[in-house]
C-alpha cells in the first residue's frame, strides 16, 4: 500500500469542489457560460483567474454553444480544456457535443444536472444528461461533493488517455450536490498536478509518412473536422465506439491509481456495488440518491432483509458486464430514473439495465421508479417503500405495476 | 508580430506557394474558391484557418483529401468565430506555458454569408466583443449555396433564390441586404473592410492589414457564385468589377472607426459621372432576370434608388458627401 498524501478537509459545495479540482488540474483553457445550478463553478473559476491563482485562459463566451465550440477548438489546438453547464445550456450544446466527440477532443465538463423546460424549473434531475447519452461523451455521475471533486481530476486522465480520447462529462445533482456544503478532502496542488500530468497527444501518420502529434500545428498542417461521406463516415463512428470500449478499462485503472494517492475509490470506477453479494432484492440508481439508499440498505440489513444497491457511477460507456454480474443473482430489482423517456415505457436507466440483464442466466423481476423530477423531494420513507415493494414482489413473484412514480399527485 | 514589407506584385504572388490547393470540388468559375486561394497568398507566417460549414468547407475537405496546406478546422455552421476564440486562446496560454514553439500564429476564420449574417452572427459578435486577435473573412456569395441556393440576410433585394423565388405575386426577395460590415463597425472593432476579387491587390492588402492589426478584424469579400446566380462562369470576375463600378458594393475600410473609401470607389466619388447604372451589373444574372421583364421595372428603379441612398450615406461617413 502506497503512502497517501496529506489532505486538507474543507467545507465545500459540489460546485466549489469542482471548480477547485479544475483549478488544480493545470487547465489551459476554460470557456463557459453561467446557468443555475452550475454558476458557482464559473464564478469561482473567474475568481481564480482574477486573483492570478491559475494559468488558464478564461473565455467568457456569449452562449453555451460557443462555449463548447471554443473548448473543442482549443482542445484540438493542444490545450487542456474544461467547461461546466446544466440543463438548457447542455441542450444548447447538443450539436457541438457530437462534434466534440467526433473530433476526438478530450474536453472535460461538469454538468450540474437539472430539469429541462417547459415548464421552466431550475432544480435537480437527470433530464439534461440523459438526453445526451448518445452524444459520444463518457458520462460519470457523482454521489457526493467529494466524488465530484475526485471525478473531475480523474476525468482529465480518462479523456486524454490516447486509447480513449473522448470528452467526459461529470454529473453532479443540481442543488443536492452543487449547492450543499459537505466536508471535502482536497489533495495538495502538486499531487493533483502529478496525477493529471501534462496532456499527451497521440501521434498520427500523415499522408507524407511523417509521425506527428494530433493537433492543429503550423509545422505539421492537418485538416480536422472534414466532411466524410458514405465511403468513410461509418469508420469514424466505429472508432468512437472502440474508444468507448477502451474507456471501460481506463476508467477502472484511473480509479485504482487515484485510490493509491487519495485512499478513495468508487467501486471499480464503473459500478459501485453495495451489499450485493448475497442480496435478494436491490435497487439501481445514479448520483446522490445512492447516499440515502445506502443508509436504508444498512437499516434493512439490521432487520435481516437481504437488500442491496447498485450505483452506476459510469453510465457511458454502459458497464454491461458489471451490471449483469452484479444483479444476476438478485431476485427482484428496482431501477430508479430521475428523468422521463417520454413514450419509451420507462426511464432510460431502466431500459439500459434491463438490456444488460437480457443475457443473464436468470432475469430478476424488474420495476421502474421515476422520481425527483424538477427537484421533487423524495423522502427516505418513500425510498424505503421501494424495498418494501420489492419484498412483496419477491413473495408474489409478480410485478403488478412495472412503472411507478414516487411522491406524485396522480 | 512585425511583417516584412510585401508589395503584392504579380511576381510575389506567383512565387508564393499556394496554401489553398487545387483539386477541390468547387464549380467552374466559383468566386469564393478564387477568393480563398487569393487571400491565402496574403498570409504572413504560421497560420491556422477555421471554417464554417458551407460550400468552401465542403468542396475543400472531402476525406481523405484536403485542399488546405495550413492547419484547418471545421466544427459547425455557426461556429467559425467561436472556433477562432478557442484556437486563439489556446495559442495564447500555451505560448505562455512554453507549449507552442511559434513566435506568433495568425488565426483566420472563414464563413459564407449564411455563416456570418444569419446563424453565425451571435458567435461573431461575441468573439469581436471579447477582442480576440483574429481575422474573420466573410465570402459573400449572397445565398446558402451549399444547400441549394436559399436566401440569406445577405441576399440582395429582388434576387430569386429557392426560398425567395420570383413568383407571380412575390418578385424574389422582398427584404434588403443587411449592412453587415457596418454592423461590425458598430462593434468598435479595430479593422473592418470590404473587398472584391477583381481588385485583387486591394483585397490582399486588406487581408494583410487585418492580420497585422491587434484584435479582431473583419473582411467582407464579394464572391460571385455562377451556380447560384445563374450567371456565366466566365463572368465571375467581371461581376466583381461591375458591382464596385455601380456602387452596389463599394470598397472601403474602417480603421479604428475612421471610414475611408478605397481607391476604386474613391475614384467614382471624385468623378461621379463614372458611376454606372445598377442594370449594368444586374443584367445577365439569372437571379435578376425577372426584373428585366416589363413588370420588373419598378423593382429595378427601387434597387437603383436604394443603391444611391446607401452610396450617399457611405460618402457622408467618409467625409465625401456630394
Ligand atoms: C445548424 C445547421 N443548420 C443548417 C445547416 C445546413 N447548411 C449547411 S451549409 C448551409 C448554408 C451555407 O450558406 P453560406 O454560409 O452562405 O455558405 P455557402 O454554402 O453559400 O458558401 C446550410 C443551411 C447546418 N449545416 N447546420
Ligand atoms: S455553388 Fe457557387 S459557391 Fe458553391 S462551389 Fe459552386 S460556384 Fe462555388
Ligand atoms: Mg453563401
Amino acid at each position: 500500500m502506497a503512502i497517501l498524501v496529506k489532505q486538507e478537509k474543507n467545507a465545500m459545495s459540489g460546485d466549489e469542489a469542482v471548480a477547485y479540482a479544475a483549478k488544480q488540474s493545470d487547465v489551459d483553457v476554460v470557456a463557459a457560460y453561467p446557468i443555475t445550478p452550475q454558476t458557482i463553478i464559473v464564478e469561482k473559476f473567474s475568481e481564480y483567474v482574477a486573483n492570478g491563482e491559475v494559468e488558464t485562459e478564461f473565455v467568457c463566451v456569449e452562449s453555451e454553444h460557443s462555449a463548447m465550440a471554443a473548448c473543442l477548438s482549443a482542445s484540438v489546438t493542444g490545450a487542456r480544456t474544461f467547461t461546466a453547464t446544466a440543463s438548457a445550456g447542455l441542450a444548447l450544446m447538443h450539436e457541438m457535443l457530437f462534434v466534440t466527440s467526433g473530433c476526438r477532443a478530450p474536453v472535460v465538463m461538469a454538468v450540474a444536472n437539472r430539469a429541462l423546460s417547459a415548464p421552466l424549473n431550475i432544480h435537480g434531475d437527470h433530464s439534461d444528461g440523459m438526453a445526451q447519452r448518445d452524444s459520444g461523451w463518457i458520462q460519470l455521475y457523482a454521489e457526493n461533493a467529494q466524488e465530484a471533486y475526485d471525478s473531475i481530476i480523474q476525468a482529465f486522465r480518462i479523456a486524454e488517455d490516447v486509447n480513449v480520447l473522448l470528452p467526459v462529462m461529470v454529473g453532479l445533482d443540481g442543488f443536492t450536490l452543487s449547492h450543499t456544503l459537505e466536508n471535502v478532502e482536497t489533495l495538495p496542488d502538486d499531487a493533483v498536478k502529478k496525477f493529471v500530468g501534462t496532456r499527451r497527444l497521440p501521434n498520427v501518420l500523415t499522408h507524407e509518412g511523417k509521425t506527428v502529434p494530433f493537433k492543429l500545428d503550423p509545422d505539421n498542417p492537418m485538416t480536422m473536422g472534414p466532411i466524410a461521406l458514405q465511403n468513410y463516415y461509418f469508420e469514424f463512428k466505429r472508432q468512437q465506439e472502440e474508444a468507448m470500449k477502451n474507456a471501460l478499462t481506463v476508467i477502472q485503472q484511473v480509479n485504482d491509481e487515484f485510490a493509491e494517492v487519495s485512499g478513495r475509490k468508487y467501486g471499480n470506477g464503473l459500478v459501485d456495488a453495495y451489499c450485493l453479494e448475497d442480496a435478494e432484492i436491490a435497487a439501481v440508481c445514479l448520483g446522490s440518491t445512492a447516499g440515502t439508499m445506502k443508509t436504508i440498505v444498512d437499516n434493512l440489513r439490521q432487520e435481516g432483509v437481504r437488500a442491496g444497491l447498485l450505483r452506476l457511477r459510469t453510465f457511458r460507456p454502459l458497464p454491461v458486464e458489471e451490471i449483469r454480474s452484479a444483479l444476476e443473482n438478485v431476485k427482484a430489482i428496482a431501477v430508479m430514473d430521475k428523468s422521463m423517456s417520454f413514450g419509451g415505457n420507462g426511464g432510460a436507466v431502466f431500459h439500459e439495465v434491463r438490456h444488460a440483464l437480457y443475457d443473464a442466466n436468470v432475469q430478476p423481476l424488474g420495476v421502474n421508479y421515476i422520481y425527483g423530477l424538477g427537484g421533487r423531494d423524495t423522502s427516505p420513507r418513500e425510498l424505503r417503500g421501494i424495498y418494501e415493494d420489492l419484498q412483496r414482489i419477491l413473495q408474489t413473484k409478480r410485478v403488478e405495476k412495472p412503472i411507478q412514480y414516487l411522491e406524485l399527485r396522480e | 508580430m512585425t511583417t516584412e514589407e510585401w508589395k503584392f506584385t504579380t511576381k510575389d504572388i506567383a512565387e508564393k506557394p499556394d496554401l489553398f490547393l487545387s483539386g477541390h470540388r468547387a464549380c467552374a468559375g466559383c468566386g469564393p474558391a478564387t477568393v480563398l486561394r487569393m487571400i491565402m497568398k496574403a498570409t504572413r507566417g504560421p497560420t491556422i484557418v477555421t471554417e464554417a460549414t458551407g460550400c468552401m468547407e465542403v468542396v475543400s475537405s472531402i476525406y481523405p483529401y484536403t485542399s488546405w496546406a495550413v492547419p484547418w478546422l471545421h466544427t459547425a455552421f455557426e461556429t467559425a468565430a467561436a472556433n477562432a476564440s478557442g484556437i486563439e486562446s489556446a495559442l495564447k496560454i500555451m505560448k505562455k506555458k512554453g507549449k507552442v514553439k511559434q513566435e506568433h500564429v495568425d488565426v483566420i476564420a472563414i464563413a459564407g454569408d449564411g455563416g456570418t449574417y444569419d446563424i453565425g452572427i451571435q458567435a461573431l459578435s461575441g468573439a469581436v466583443e471579447r477582442g480576440h486577435d483574429f481575422l474573420f473573412v466573410l465570402y459573400d456569395n449572397e445565398a446558402y449555396m451549399n444547400t441549394g441556393i436559399q436566401r440569406s440576410g445577405g441576399t440582395p433585394h429582388g434576387a430569386a433564390t429557392t426560398t425567395s423565388p420570383a413568383g407571380t405575386v412575390i418578385p424574389g426577395k422582398l427584404e434588403y441586404k443587411k449592412p453587415i460590415a457596418e454592423i461590425m463597425v458598430a462593434h468598435e472593432m479595430p479593422y473592418v473592410a470590404t473587398a472584391s476579387p477583381y481588385y485583387w491587390r486591394d483585397m490582399l492588402t486588406k487581408v494583410r492589414r487585418g492580420l497585422e492589426v491587434e484584435g479582431p478584424a473583419f473582411l467582407h469579400v464579394f464572391a460571385p457564385c455562377p451556380r447560384g446566380w445563374r450567371s456565366d462562369p466566365a463572368k465571375s470576375i467581371e461581376y466583381s468589377k461591375l458591382v464596385v463600378e455601380t456602387c452596389v458594393f463599394p470598397l472601403w475600410e474602417s480603421i479604428n472607426g475612421q471610414c475611408q473609401l478605397s481607391t476604386p470607389s474613391k475614384l467614382i466619388a471624385l468623378a461621379p459621372q463614372k458611376k454606372k447604372p445598377v442594370t449594368d451589373y444586374l443584367k445577365g444574372q439569372g437571379r435578376f432576370s425577372h426584373m428585366f421583364k416589363p413588370q420588373g421595372k419598378k423593382l429595378l428603379e427601387e434597387v437603383q434608388r436604394v443603391t444611391d441612398e446607401r452610396w450617399q450615406r457611405l460618402l457622408a461617413k467618409c467625409g465625401m458627401a456630394q
